[in-house]
């Protein structure tokens, strides 16, 4: 009797493992392991923030479409607990979010670098007031099909003589040597984009970049102008690679200290490693949903920023974060 | 003319009831609405494409001459030839597609055709232009592209002018295809029961009696087809790409005109800044172009119009 009582516990437990396990593995839908996180969360640990429920209204978010797959997760999370609250994530560019965030268009701003001076007067003339925060670390990939198998590393002196303004390299061979005669194709982000700067800053500098290549704003037409052309290179947040590995290879980047793919971010040593925020206006404060939203995001940060193939902060970092999202939104 | 007839004219003066006049003004005001949207919109857009010629960092010289389009980078340059030419190519391969095609369809649907055949050939003519652009675009993008363009030329990019040509061919078959129909019908049955009765063939009958009677017609819808082509953005934007040089290899990516508008202004572009203004300056070109066109096929359809009685 005893014996069979202690079996049935065990075959319970293993099956309550299996199921665990396979939600873990599930890398399509990292929302529903959230889902259970959070729940056990507000069941059994009562000092965290329990997740408000039964709100509705309005939450329009836009900016770069490097940081919207961690918003949108968070927001498709949000939405089940809140079916009445309707959020809007745009993708018009970090520099297009701002344009529409400043003038108090958009209630929340994704950005995949720090606001610019000329973005904080064009706020300042609008009167909007607000919060920077980051939510995660992006390692800016550098993608070349999966067919290619000369590029698997570049030091930052060669990505430069590629991209750099009035760049005459157009064969692959004319970046090194020993690389095969193939025409390089070359895609990458708009002009409005925070990728773009990030990017421009750490390997072209003052020069600027060339424009002569295929510019998108959106990340899926580089993901199938890179994966679909033999010489096709091009640069994009680490999301957009960790879910197209299939077809595409990251070069790794060499910046003097050797090759390094961009998953040394998450021991900080990959060159192009960069900060990723969400700017939250103050107009937020007297909007309950929009504050939970928030809280919401902090809450889902955690499972969501790796799940979609970011590099999450460090828990001080997160800390301060929160932190500062708490004091603005009481104060 | 009707106006002119003295029965006409005392009839119309004792109609003045005031629901007369109310329906009359209801549908003068909709046909002038038409022309006044019109007038409103070339007004705007010069207005703009001003202040764009305006700017010190623009010149005419410069949009005609420079080789590159990239408004929005560093040291912009305005190339228009860059997108005149990407346009114009796409067309041409469109048209040397829908010309034939959309010409021997309705040939063959006008002259060989029975009616049972036709009863189901037309429709589905029809279909084919009722399907959105959008759906165009994406089956240039993945199935045109991996399976012709780049089966049969290697290297080819995946985003090609090929490909658009292709599916903008495809698109404007219908409309060549019907009005081409439409002006082989309209010629007397005299013409065609003549011909054969004097012992032409069908085929020659075809070609060297109706080909020839409907020219003016046929003519015009080749016309309004290359406009159609030249004005189409969907298909262009998905499956041409958007590479800002000047290029002339079809197996590459193109830039049209109208997908460079559809491109700036996703960025949101600030109102009054030069790569704005640069979109009307881009309208007003891409509107002269089309203008043009649709002028010449009203003129090709009035000299060349064959008056059977």
């Amino acid at each position: 009797m005893n014996r069979s009582k202690s079996k049935f516990w065990s075959l319970l437990l293993i099956m309550v493992l299996i199921v665990a396990a396979c939600g873990g593995s599930d890398e399509e839908s990292p929302e529903a392991s959230v889902e259970v996180e959070n729940a056990e969360e507000s069941t059994t640990n009562t000092t965290q923030a329990e997740v408000e429920t039964g709100l509705s209204g309005e939450i329009l978010i836009d900016g770069s479409s490097t940081v919207f797959p961690i918003t949108q997760a968070v927001a498709e999370e949000f939405t089940i607990v809140n079916p009445d609250v309707n959020i809007s994530v745009g993708v018009s560019g970090t520099g297009g979010g701002f344009k529409k965030f400043c003038p108090g268009e958009t209630m929340i701003s994704n950005a995949s670098r720090a606001i610019k001076d000329k973005e904080v007067a064009l706020c300042e003339e609008n009167n909007t007031k607000y919060l920077e925060v980051q939510v995660g670390i992006d390692a800016l990939s550098v993608v070349v099909p999966s067919s290619n198998d000369w590029a698997t590393c570049l030091t930052v002196e060669e990505l430069t003589s590629i991209w750099v303004a009035g760049s005459s390299v157009s064969n692959w061979n004319q970046v090194r040597s020993t690389f095969p005669d193939v025409e390089i194709d070359l895609y990458g982000p708009g002009t409005d984009s925070g990728t773009f700067d990030f990017f421009n800053e750490e390997i072209t500098g003052e020069e600027g970049s060339r424009s002569d290549y295929t510019a998108s704003e959106d990340d899926n037409v580089l993901v199938n102008g890179v994966s679909g052309s033999p010489g096709g290179l091009g640069y994009f947040g680490l999301a957009y690679y960790e879910e197209n590995k299939d077809v595409l290879n990251a070069v790794q980047v060499d910046d003097g200290n050797g090759c390094q793919p961009p998953e040394a971010a998450f021991q900080g040593n990959y060159y192009l490693a960069r900060p990723l925020y969400i700017y939250i206006a103050e107009s937020v404060k007297e909007k309950v949903e929009v504050k939970a939203f928030v809280d919401f995001y902090f809450l889902a940060l955690d499972e969501i920023v790796p799940a979609v193939g970011y590099v999450p902060m460090l828990s001080d970092q997160k800390q301060a974060a929160l932190d500062a999202w708490k004091a603005f939104s009481q104060g | 003319m009707i106006e002119n007839n003295k029965l006409y004219q005392d009839l119309t003066k004792t109609y003045t009831r005031p629901v007369e006049k109310i329906v009359k003004f209801f549908i003068t005001s909709a046909a002038f609405a038409a022309i006044l949207i019109s007038i409103s919109i070339v007004f705007t857009l010069l207005t703009e494409a001003i202040n764009f010629f305006q700017d010190p960092a623009v010149t005419f010289k410069e949009y005609f001459t420079a080789t590159r389009w990239t408004p929005t980078f560093k040291n912009p340059e305005y190339g228009v030839m860059v997108l005149i030419s990407s346009t114009l190519y796409i067309a041409t391969i469109a048209c040397l597609i829908s010309f034939p095609l959309g010409l021997f369809s309705a040939i063959y649907l006008s002259e060989f055709a029975s009616k049972r055949t036709r009863k189901v050939i037309k429709p589905v003519l029809e279909i084919l232009a009722g399907v959105p652009t959008v759906v165009f675009g994406y089956f240039a993008l993945n199935w045109i592209t991996p399976n012709i363009v780049q089966r049969f030329l290697p290297g080819s990019g995946v985003f090609n002018a090929l490909s658009a040509g292709i599916a903008v061919g495809i698109m404007i078959i219908p409309t060549i295809a019907s009005i081409s129909d439409d002006a082989l019908k309209a010629v007397p049955n005299s013409l065609r029961f003549g011909s054969l009765a004097l012992g032409s063939t069908r085929r020659i009958t075809a070609i060297k009696i109706m080909l020839p009677a409907a020219l003016s017609g046929i003519i015009a819808s080749f016309i309004l087809g290359f406009s159609r082509a030249i004005g189409e953005t969907m298909i262009v934007t998905i499956a041409g790409g958007q590479y800002p040089e000047l290029n002339l290899d079809p197996r590459r990516a193109m830039y049209t005109i109208t997908s460079s508008i559809v491109n700036v202004s996703l960025g949101d572009t600030p109102h009054g800044t030069t790569p704005y203004n640069a979109l009307f300056a881009l309208g007003i070109t891409l509107f002269i172009m089309t203008f043009v066109l649709n002028l010449a096929s009203d003129y090709v359809a009035r000299k060349y119009r064959k008056e059977y009685e």
